[in-house]
């Protein structure tokens, strides 16, 4: 037998040649006979009734296909979670770009003139638009309160922890929208024919979630729904819900009009109505020993939602787990919400609510230990987490991880001690500040608590009878390497050349439901299933005593053509199965949260210049244990990108919000890192392994995005001795909160003088 | 959504397009863009921002990188155009899309080909670029998915080989 080292090796990425030549086929590239072009009529009020939509003359609606609410044949909901956001709003209107009505005619060019020509006027309700409007609960939106979900996490007694405390440190703390910015935008095709129902072809992270929510639309049964995913240009979580969303619009005008229809957004379009990163704000109260110990504390961390449920809950689960970083807490209270507003909503983004909450956590340990008069790394090293210690959900730490070695190396790595003391010297004179910053964090890989067991994933692997192994599975690729990990893992349980696996497309009539393409969970869960699903063949060709335990590629092909003739189909599938040893109490929100946590400690360099206020990242260190590394070159990547997207997230993109509305919904004034942007980001990984995951893999591509952000408002902070609050920190808002600071300390000094 | 320039009457616009000559008919103002995509259905070259943001539409007007979402299709009237369809011969393609490929320039791809037209662009003018110059070469391409760095290391890469034959 030969042996393979195929997990572990860069490989290059199954579908990089059609990538690297243009041949890719992304869902724009592709026309069907007779295809109509389909755009969106939306919202221009924040909230309020449709009196009445009138169509202006000068435009021939006969040549048009028109739907509206009314030509929904199923349910006028776009199925997720709870059913709340409708496919085309009927009566009221609940945020800005909200979709009221569809157009599809041949000629494309005739679609902008005749999406202005028509106009709906509305009878205004007062809209929310702040988080703190909707927590004053004076005008409802959404349910009852305004709130679509909330959460306690309770460990220990906190309320006995204030009077041991020598220190009761205070802080709060808010992040802004992101936008996820794929360069490819949403976009989708629909066909409809009665006997064989809709097809949908589309860039989508998640088939199934596309599949479900059109059945419910459609009325159809799963047989009569069919999603395809094409190569994805980007997605980020930017297309876990919304592809649901415009499939069902493109499917409304296809069973309309008897005609494939394409919608593709453009770029305003995308960034105008689809989701974000949802904004937060966390509070902390931590009670903290003489020597820096945390006793316990009290987090409170609320989501802004915006105008629908869409996975705010999920989002809002995931920030809330996360909320008390790689630290032990004795005792802790973390109270959280996701609350309505009358924007567009907010919705799935790499991290998923875990950037914001440890956003704060981080700035928050930095203050912590100003107070207590410690430096930023001493007051990490007494608190972090250690085996057999448990998290805030009273998970048990059941993996070697040694945070504090993990921390060393990042510090020696990034030359931190020495250049904490060169920059304390330099920044004594001159307009440049120089500073250096530290976040640690972790981030939980797979579903939830019992998310995994719900999902209840299933993958396959088949082989012909030329020995071609193809594996079966939903999990899309959009960039971050689930087609070649997972055929890596296939080849290197079948011992046969990563040549010989392929992976089919995604599409719902071929490939079983291995869950959504989310939550840092393909690598780790759908490829420990892809791994016994291989092993199936194997045992199946060996067990019908066509193949030795041993065996050559040539055998194997000798092997697959004499099984497939005698017994036809050669297919294995694989369920998941939940750990035995694993618990999570839903009502309590307690227990084993995660199968696994990756964890990293991130440092970054900038400097601040006090003539322009901006702020530049001169190094980047970034450290993370993420199990087995299974492809090196795609995990630096992810890393790499992941670090991008954190500096876009702390210092250049903001969303400018006007009327619950993004006023500046163009590349041109919302600004992401370019080349010239970015510093060297230096990727170092830890291997500890994991039990859960194939050959000990562990989530990785969300990990990336939770750090930079802290560890480079620490580094400013470091650089200016200005506790930075809130991101994005674009120069105006440096040049703002300096400006203020030293207000603050002219009135102090003007105080302390007339005393 | 971006301008649909329907109006006015549909002209006869001849140029070369990956060494053929063309002959389109199009709205003068239609983008060169929707034409290679559409008329010649060249959708190798992709549309990111429709405003000249993110070079994901890059194709060489005359040897210039030119953002082909900018350009009104009367206005490449005569002119040669490249786009990543018509370039596999030259020396320097095969070495790109191998280091890409080896150091994990590309992700998603949506960018890729904008991408490898500008780092040959660049490799031509400069073909032993510093790390400035490819920074500086790449600023008109924007990239969501790589954070750069393996971009950087594929030109590098490219730029080492082809010096070293």
């Amino acid at each position: 037998m030969t042996v393979h080292h195929i997990v572990g090796a860069s490989v290059p990425r199954k579908e990089g040649w059609d990538k690297v030549t243009g041949a890719a086929r992304y869902v724009d590239d592709m026309t069907l006979p007779g295809m109509l072009y389909g755009a969106t009529v939306r919202s221009s009020a924040p909230r309020g009734t449709i009196k009445n939509i009138s169509f202006a003359s000068g435009v021939d609606w006969n040549d048009f296909v028109i739907v509206t609410a009314k030509d929904i044949p199923g349910k006028n909901c776009i199925a997720l979670i709870l059913d709340d956001q409708p496919c085309l709003a009927s009566e009221t209107v609940n945020h800005p770009e909200e979709p009221i009505l569809l157009l599809a005619h041949a000629d494309r060019h005739k679609l902008r003139k005749a999406v202005e020509a028509v106009s709906i006027e509305y009878e205004p309700l007062p809209p929310v638009q702040t988080m703190e409007e909707s927590e004053q609960q004076s005008t409802i939106i959404w349910g009852t309160d305004n709130t679509f979900k909330s959460y306690l996490v309770e460990k220990g007694n906190v309320d006995s922890v204030w009077k041991e405390a020598a220190h009761i440190v205070e802080g709060e703390y808010f992040t802004g929208a992101q936008e996820q910015l794929y360069i490819e935008n949403n976009g989708v095709i629909a066909a409809f024919e009665p006997e064989s129902g809709v097809t949908v072809w589309g860039s989508l992270q998640c088939p199934y979630y596309v599949h479900k929510a059109l059945m419910a639309l459609c009325g159809l049964t799963e047989e009569k729904v069919r999603v395809v995913q094409m190569e994805t240009g980007g997605a980020f979580g930017g297309k876990e819900e919304y592809p649901s969303m415009i499939a069902g619009h493109a499917a409304l005008l296809a069973i309309k009009s008897g005609k494939p229809v394409k919608i593709i957004y453009d770029r305003m379009e995308d960034m105008v109505a689809t989701t974000k990163r949802h904004p937060s704000r966390t509070r902390h109260r931590t009670a903290v020993s003489k020597e820096g110990k945390i006793l316990g504390g009290e987090i409170e961390f609320t989501i802004d939602g915006g105008a629908y449920a869409t996975l705010s809950s999920v989002v809002l689960s995931r920030g809330t787990i996360h909320a008390g970083g790689p630290y032990y807490w004795p005792s802790v209270r973390i109270r959280t919400k996701a609350v309505a507003t009358n924007t567009p909503p907010h919705g799935a983004f790499r991290g998923f609510g875990a950037p914001q909450s440890l956003f704060a956590m981080e700035r928050h340990m930095d203050r912590i230990a100003q107070v207590v008069g410690i430096s930023p790394v001493e007051i990490r090293r007494r608190n972090f987490l250690k085996p057999g210690q448990t998290t805030t959900t009273q998970q048990v730490i059941r993996e070697e991880i040694d945070l504090n070695h993990l921390l060393d190396r990042a510090l020696e790595l990034s030359d931190y001690a020495a250049k904490k003391k060169r920059f304390a010297e330099e920044n004594k004179t001159g307009p440049l500040k120089k500073g250096i910053g530290i976040a640690a964090f972790l981030h939980g890989a797979g579903f939830t608590g019992s998310g995994e067991r719900y999902l209840n994933s299933l993958v396959g692997v088949e082989a012909d009878a030329d020995g071609n192994v193809r594996v079966l599975v939903s999990s899309a690729e959009f960039g971050q390497g689930t087609n070649t990990v997972l055929c890596q893992i296939a080849a290197e349980e079948l011992s046969l050349p990563y040549e010989s696996v392929a992976i089919a497309q995604p599409d719902t009539t071929v490939v079983p439901n291995s869950g959504p393409t989310v939550a840092s969970r393909t690598a780790m869960i759908v490829g420990k299933l892809v791994q016994s699903a291989a092993k199936g063949i194997k045992q199946t060709l060996t067990k019908t005593g066509v193949l030795g335990d041993e065996y050559t590629a040539e055998q194997f092909r000798a092997a697959c053509r004499e099984y497939i003739a005698a017994r036809g189909a050669l297919k294995s599938y694989a369920r998941y199965e939940a750990p035995g040893d694993v618990f999570w109490d839903d009502e309590k929100y307690r227990g084993e949260a995660y199968a696994a946590f990756a964890w990293a400690v991130y440092v970054a360099e900038v400097t601040v210049d006090l003539t322009t206020y901006s702020v530049t990242v001169d190094d980047f260190v970034a450290l993370q244990e993420v199990g087995k590394v299974l492809n090196p070159v795609l995990a630096a990547g992810q890393i790499t990108g992941g670090v991008a997207q954190g500096i876009g997230f702390a210092l250049y993109e903001k969303v400018v919000w006007q009327n619950g509305r993004m006023i500046n919904n163009q590349m041109t004034n919302y600004i992401m890192p370019t080349s010239v942007d970015l510093p060297p980001i230096r990727v170092f990984f830890e291997e500890l392994g994991n039990v859960h995951g194939a050959h000990g893999a562990k989530g990785i591509g969300e990990l990336p995005m939770d750090g930079p952000a802290p560890a480079i408002v620490n580094a400013v902070d470091d650089a200016t001795g200005v506790p930075f609050r809130s991101i994005p920190l674009l120069p105006e808002d440096l040049f703002e909160a300096l400006r203020r600071e030293s207000l603050e300390q002219d009135a102090l000094s003007s105080a302390r003088g007339t005393l | 959504m971006n301008p649909s320039p329907e109006t006015g009457a549909k002209c006869e616009v001849l140029f070369t397009v990956n060494g053929e000559a063309k002959k389109v008919l199009a709205y003068p103002m239609e983008r060169l863009l929707d034409v290679l995509r559409h008329d010649l259905k060249l959708t190798g070259t992709k549309e990111g921002c429709g405003e000249g943001e993110c070079g994901s539409c890059s194709v060489l007007l005359d040897g210039m990188l030119v953002n082909s979402c900018l350009v009104p299709v009367a206005q490449a009237s005569g002119a040669s155009i490249v786009t990543i369809e018509g370039i596999s011969a030259h020396a320097l393609m095969r070495p790109l899309q191998e280091s890409f490929l080896g150091c994990g320039g590309a992700q998603c791809g949506i960018c890729t080909p904008g991408m490898i037209l500008a780092a040959l662009h660049l490799l031509e003018k400069k073909p032993e670029p510093t790390l400035a110059d490819i920074q500086e070469g790449l600023a008109g391409n924007l990239c969501r998915c790589t954070g750069y760095m393996q971009i950087f290391e594929a030109v590098a890469r490219t730029a080492r080989r082809s010096v070293a034959e």
